[in-house]
């Protein structure tokens, strides 16, 4: 079986999902061919044949800086039409949400959306999805359609990196129409480096934050930690912060290893979308909060007390190791 | 302006999920128009009143979804059309749903469609953009401003807290991503007025559509609830005492940091 993993660059550096999808694919086949796509992007084929990947095709054209369907989609349908692949695997991300279901249709074939574990080997594999934002999962197969599924980031496990393992680089022709799609602009937004869906550490406020200020020490936290900063509905709602940071059922379906609550309730729609963290920590005024029943720790106190004082301590331990 | 919105009815978010025999048990439980495609209606709607044209709702599903369709209705769409596939096909999947969708669309030349970037309840997002590629038609997801001037759109889109603008020509679908706008609750009039609006029911065969061309590719083994999480440790003492008893669980018993 022949596989085709997309790898996906943000601002230069390619996404750890990226080699979290080449380990996925490895998990059900050894002849894994990644593609990379953009406008410089050459550089990072190594790194990928580092992390799995037997071959690399690299797709460079300065209109390909910015992601559209429409480029992307021109480009992977002449790659996959020329690699007849048995197997597409991309990250759950914007991007491969985006453009994924658009080379589905186009091949005619079922995807698996937002996998988190498969079992199994080959053609038979069977692959672990949620539903219901994480209430529920379900389990499922292909049935005869070629094996093309996405991956949530963070649970899968990329493989250890290879440092300067043998990867055969090719840059196969691909012609490029005009595109109907034009990306006028992209404003980054001053929430931290690190993107909510593949953030280890992160750290959310609810509606105890109070105000657009009140987030402050949450970033200092998120900052230090490496980590990202979330937010329950109840924060959006009020304008606290951007509906972009919302972790629930409407919003983000969040999987860190450490995920700190802060002056959130608790409601199922929120639960929903971070339950399935590793480990959670809830910090809450309230000792009934529902947070509580699926922390595994809590501390009963006023964030803006407890949060700056956890900095300091995570501060002095960081420093010493 | 020809509009259609893609709408699904899912289950209330405040629903807690139960299994019986591995099926979802859907007795009792409260629907809803699925979260995303409200902002879907509504800026289906407010397009509608500065351009001019109709606003037709859609929706793949049994007799129940007639309810959602109605409330769609009543907060200012124009039609509705549900197309029944549950006495043709057994299982169906985004292939299926999303043929059925552009089969229908394809006679309707519509300007602009609009739905929700996700269903909360199956989740992958995948209906929508299948349907503008077999439409051939372009498409933005997780949109939170249009604009629309002659044939031209110029759209806003989130993309995992960046944002970007996109300009696009006509015939265009986009998906609606939380912040695109206000969804109105209808109105006494409007819900008046909404049971005397068009409420279309078609099958396969109405739409020249075979069961055999729908056919889904992906088959469920079974579904199952998350273990159930075990509530933790509160701790105790002063706060300094608990901040660093904290900070010690996750570095040895948990080993998260």
């Amino acid at each position: 079986m022949r596989a085709l993993v997309l790898a996906e660059a943000r601002e230069g550096a390619l996404r750890n999902v990226s080699f979290e999808a080449i380990a996925a694919a490895k998990q059900l086949t050894d002849d894994v061919t990644a593609v990379v796509i953009g406008d410089h992007v050459q550089s990072l084929a190594q790194e990928l044949g580092e992390y799995g990947a037997s071959r690399v095709l690299v797709v460079e054209d300065d209109r390909l800086k910015h992601y559209t369907p429409d480029g992307y989609g021109q480009v992977l349908r002449q790659l996959i039409e020329q690699e007849s692949p048995d197997m597409i695997v991309l990250g759950h991300t914007a991007l491969g949400k985006d453009i994924a279901p658009k080379l589905a249709a186009r091949l005619d074939a079922g995807l698996i959306s937002d996998v988190v574990s498969i079992e199994g080997t080959g053609r038979d594999a069977e692959f672990v999805r949620p539903i219901y934002s994480g209430k529920a999962f379900e389990k499922v197969k292909f049935k005869d359609s070629v094996m093309f599924f996405t991956i949530r980031p963070n649970n899968i496990d990329a493989l250890a990196r290879q440092a300067g393992a043998s990867v055969s680089v090719e840059t196969p022709a691909v012609e490029l129409k005009d595109l109907a799609m034009i990306v006028k602009e992209v404003v980054r937004k001053a929430t931290g480096k690190v993107d909510l869906a593949e953030a280890k550490v992160i750290v959310a406020g609810g509606r105890g934050v109070k105000s657009e200020d009140g987030f402050k020490p949450l970033e200092e936290l998120a900052e230090l930690l490496g980590g990202a900063v979330g937010a329950s509905r109840g924060a959006c709602d009020a304008d606290y912060c951007d509906y972009a940071l919302q972790i629930g059922q409407t919003g983000k379906v969040v999987t860190p290893d450490l995920y700190i609550a802060c002056g959130i309730s608790g409601a199922i729609q929120h639960l929903a979308g971070m339950s399935n963290a590793k480990v959670i920590v809830a910090i809450n005024k309230d000792p009934e909060a529902n947070i509580f029943s699926v922390a595994d720790y809590g501390i009963v106190g006023d964030l803006f007390d407890v949060v700056p004082m956890l900095t300091e301590e995570f501060r002095k331990h960081l420093v010493n190791s | 302006m020809n509009i259609f919105v893609l709408l699904k009815r899912t289950f209330d978010t405040e629903e807690a999920i139960q299994l019986e025999n591995g099926e979802i048990q859907e007795d009792g439980a409260e629907f809803i128009i699925n979260p995303y495609d409200e902002y879907a209606v509504e800026e289906a709607i407010q397009k509608r009143d500065a351009l001019g044209g109709e606003v037709t709702v859609v929706t793949v599903g049994p007799e129940d979804a007639d309810k959602e369709l109605r409330t769609a209705l009543a907060m200012g769409a124009d039609k509705a059309v549900r197309i029944s596939i549950e006495d043709d096909v057994e299982d169906a999947d985004h292939v299926t749903i999303s043929k059925v969708l552009a089969t229908y669309l394809k006679e309707q030349d519509a300007d602009l469609i609009f739905a929700g970037n996700v269903a909360i309840d199956g989740g992958s997002g995948q209906v929508a953009p299948r349907v503008a590629e077999l439409l051939d038609m372009n498409y933005v997801t997780t949109i939170t401003a249009l604009e629309i001037d002659g044939t031209t759109a110029t759209v806003t889109r989130d993309v995992e807290g960046d944002t970007e603008v996109i300009e696009v020509a006509l015939p265009l679908l986009v998906t609606a991503q939380q912040g695109l706008n206000e969804p109105r609750y209808p109105s006494l009039p409007g819900i008046m007025k909404a049971k005397k609006k068009p409420l279309e029911e078609l099958e396969l065969m109405d739409i020249d559509l075979d069961e055999d061309e729908i056919e889904a590719k992906i088959e469920t083994i079974e579904r199952f609830l998350p273990e159930e999480k075990k509530a933790g440790r509160i701790l105790e003492g002063d706060m300094s005492t608990q901040v660093s008893e904290l900070v010690q669980l996750l570095r040895t018993e948990a080993k998260v940091i």
